[in-house]
């Protein structure tokens, strides 16, 4: 049986310290001069990508590659999807090229868990449709373990379009499996239904933001301007983004994190992009981290990983 | 000449079960008695000791697919899909390629129907010309041709002033207009309930009030115009009560919903599961209590299946991109016997108003009873089977039910349609 990192939603507690603390072993590699492993020697990874990425994309080629994978990457714009091959069609074709792991992206919710259903080699999900986005939260999560040195007892603020963010979700389910206390805060058009089950709304942008561990700011997309979920960017960063008015709120430990790409002066502000507490890029290097830790234990034989 | 034997008879017209014998001769109930004995050898004897006997069904809303989509189901294998869940009249919605909207798709309709199929097929003609929400079809016409209703099923006529003219000027040609309410705003992009489930499982929703709001807006014309307005596959509460106080004032609505609005919920779709996907999508618990105390009290009047096949390869894709729909005729008797008789204590006899005498009347069509000198139309059913619903044994050209590995009580053991045998022990005759 192949194994899948489709979600966090399916993964329990333990499983997810597995990844962070094998992660750490491999930044340690990361770190080195080298940066060389033979542990996915012989393998073929396959990255599948429906939607538009720099980093996630670049981040799982480069930790195949320091594993020693042989790495193709199939870009959906110049691939035969534009001839109309439908998906399942494609992963017979990926089947039949004999790829070992595929690392998909897709619009579509779910689509992940369409692939695994329908193949025999192993799948992890780069992010499908407003579902999850699970290597997303992982790094989140890494870093805070590493920053704050614990992953339970945290304040954390989720800020933005919850609505449409799978890595809002991701996070949700794995930071909700340890004792943390999650508070969420948008625009209400992006607030999706009965999500105070697993987290608190806010009901002002100080109250969210306040007295914090760590605020995960997301990303807001502009083209929801066009189906009445926000107004205009201007609105939108005086009320709802982290700027410079509102940084005085923020407290001086709080990890500030995103992402990415970040929309400067939209969802954040530069000054406070620059604040040395702010983890943007640290992330995306212990992205690699993570997503080294997670092909290491989608191939191996033994353990468990869904 | 066929003799049915210790039948446990609900004939459609009283309430009560009485066990006696039944003597078909040719097309008709020649007599009911309590012992008949006939010394004949050519009679066909079929004994019932233990099973019910009831009038076939009445389906008026289902999906054959023909003309343009026979490779989901045509009008031949929609009809025995339906014989097989006791279906003997069915009314397939105009949604074809082309659509029912002129009086030539509906001669062609009947036409075939007579050449391929055993049972009653009878047309719903479209409002608008090309389902599009926009001019009115030809009803006149299509009426003169065969059609029992009118509806742009699929999708909702979303200009109220068109759909006010349609009421009216259906009304002429006393048929009833079946609206398939959904402010398509408030739905649009949406791939199943707004609520809990869709926010776990990053889906786009379709609000309650995307449908609960046009059925306001139907009611509403409906009694200004005082036309007949059949709101079809009802799945909210607030519909439910909607349509109660539209009874209340006296305006002239009909309601059904269908077999899978009152026994699952959106938890079906938890798997990512596409037969779960249809329109209007299921909804929660408090929504399937509603519905079934709705039918409880007659708010609801009818049970339809919303019969919808399609084809595997367009269900076997990403959630999004495959089509609403469920098959529904083969399943619907066991599902309504199963979530309203054995869980909820639903009267038999009111099973039979719900898939036989209520729809009938909302199509203005005679009742279809069990009584000496009618058409011998009826079912033999062993309501102490338990089956589960399996992929394989799908008469449907199509195999998207929802409730493939579902346990189901209640069989139909036999099939008789105007004297004929179409259904015997389980299997087709025809």
């Amino acid at each position: 049986m192949a194994k899948h990192l489709l979600g966090l939603k399916e993964l329990s507690k333990d499983e997810i310290l597995k990844i962070l603390n094998l992660a750490r072993d491999m930044k340690v590699i990361l770190k080195s001069e080298t940066k060389k492993t033979p542990h996915l020697q012989g393998y073929s990874v396959v990255t599948l990508f429906y939607e538009n990425s720099t980093r996630t994309r670049t981040s799982f080629e480069l930790a195949a590659k320091f594993m020693s994978a042989n790495t193709t990457s199939i870009s959906v714009q110049t691939s035969s999807v534009q001839k109309g091959e439908s998906l399942l069609d494609t992963i017979r074709t990926l089947e039949a090229l004999k790829t070992d792991v595929l690392i998909i992206r897709h619009s579509i919710s779910g689509a992940s868990h369409y692939v695994a259903k329908n193949c025999s080699f192993s799948v992890i999900n780069a992010g499908d449709g407003m579902n999850e986005h699970p290597t997303q939260a992982l790094l989140d999560m890494f870093t805070i373990k590493e920053r704050l040195g614990r992953l339970e007892n945290l304040k954390i603020a989720i800020i933005g379009d919850i609505y449409h963010s799978r890595v809002a979700r991701s996070n949700i389910w794995g930071l909700g499996k340890f004792e943390n206390e999650i508070t969420i805060y948008g625009p209400l058009t992006l607030i999706p239904p009965y999500i105070e089950k697993h987290v608190k709304i806010a009901t002002s942008f100080k109250e969210a933001i306040s007295d914090k561990d760590v605020i995960i700011d997301l990303r807001i997309q502009l083209e929801r301007q066009k189906k009445g979920f926000i107004t205009s960017k201007y609105e939108y960063y005086k009320y709802f983004g982290l700027n410079d008015d509102i940084k005085d709120v923020i407290n001086e430990r709080t990890l500030i994190m995103h992402p990415g790409p970040v929309n400067r002066g939209v969802e954040i502000s530069s000054e406070i992009m620059n604040l040395p507490n702010c983890t943007i890029e640290e992330q995306v290097t212990n992205g690699i981290a993570v997503r080294m830790a997670v092909l290491y234990l989608c191939t191996r034989k033994e353990g468990t990983l869904i | 000449m066929i003799l049915v034997k210790n039948a446990n008879l609900l004939d459609g017209i009283s309430d009560e079960i009485k066990t006696v014998d039944i003597l078909i001769v040719d097309d008709r109930v020649e007599k009911i008695s309590k012992e008949i004995d006939i010394k004949n050898p050519d009679v066909k004897i079929i004994d019932a000791n233990e099973k019910l006997v009831i009038p076939t069904l009445t389906d008026i809303h289902c999906h054959l697919r023909e003309p343009g989509f026979e490779y989901k189901e045509d009008i031949r294998s929609g009809s025995l899909s339906a014989i097989s869940g006791g279906f003997t009249t069915i009314c397939c919605m105009p949604n074809t390629k082309p659509p029912v909207d002129n009086r030539a798709i509906v001669a062609y309709i009947k036409y075939k129907s007579k050449e391929v199929s055993p049972i009653e097929v009878l047309p719903v003609g479209a409002i608008t010309k090309g389902l599009k929400g926009e001019e009115l079809a030809e009803i006149g016409f299509m009426k003169e041709e065969g059609i029992v209703a009118i509806s742009d099923d699929g999708r909702c006529v979303m200009n109220s002033n068109i759909m006010r003219n349609a009421m009216l000027y259906a009304k002429n040609f006393s048929l009833p207009v079946i609206s398939h309410c959904e402010d398509m705003n408030l739905s649009e992009g949406g791939q199943m309930n707004h609520g809990y489930i869709s926010t776990i499982l990053g889906l786009r929703g379709v609000p309650p009030e995307a449908e609960t709001i046009m059925v306001a807006r139907d009611i509403l014309i409906a009694k200004e115009t005082k036309a007949h307005i059949h709101i079809t596959h009802v799945s909210t509460r607030e519909s439910v009560e909607m349509i109660k106080k539209a009874k209340e004032w006296g305006i002239n609505v009909t309601a059904d919903t269908c077999p899978h609005y009152i026994s699952l919920t959106e938890d079906e779709v938890l798997e990512f599961n596409t037969n779960a996907k249809v329109n209007p999508p299921l909804r929660t618990c408090e929504d399937v209590e509603a519905l079934i105390d709705g039918l409880k009290e007659g708010v609801i009047d009818c049970i339809t299946t919303d019969h919808a096949p399609h084809q595997k390869d367009e269900k076997n894709v990403e959630f999004s991109l495959a089509p609403s729909g469920t098959i529904g005729f083969e399943t619907a008797l066991s599902v309504c016997w199963t979530y309203l008789v054995k869980n909820k204590g639903f009267k038999i006899a009111h099973i039979v108003k719900l898939l036989n005498n209520n729809p009938r009347k909302i199509i203005n069509l005679k009742p279809n009873i069990i009584k000496e000198g009618h058409a011998a139309n009826l079912l033999i059913l062993d309501p102490n089977k338990e089956w589960i619903v399996n992929e394989n044994e799908i008469i449907s050209k199509s195999k998207n039910s929802i409730f493939i590995g579902k346990k189901l009580w209640l069989s139909i053991d036999t099939v008789i349609y105007n004297g004929k045998i179409l259904k015997e022990e389980g299997v087709l005759n025809c």
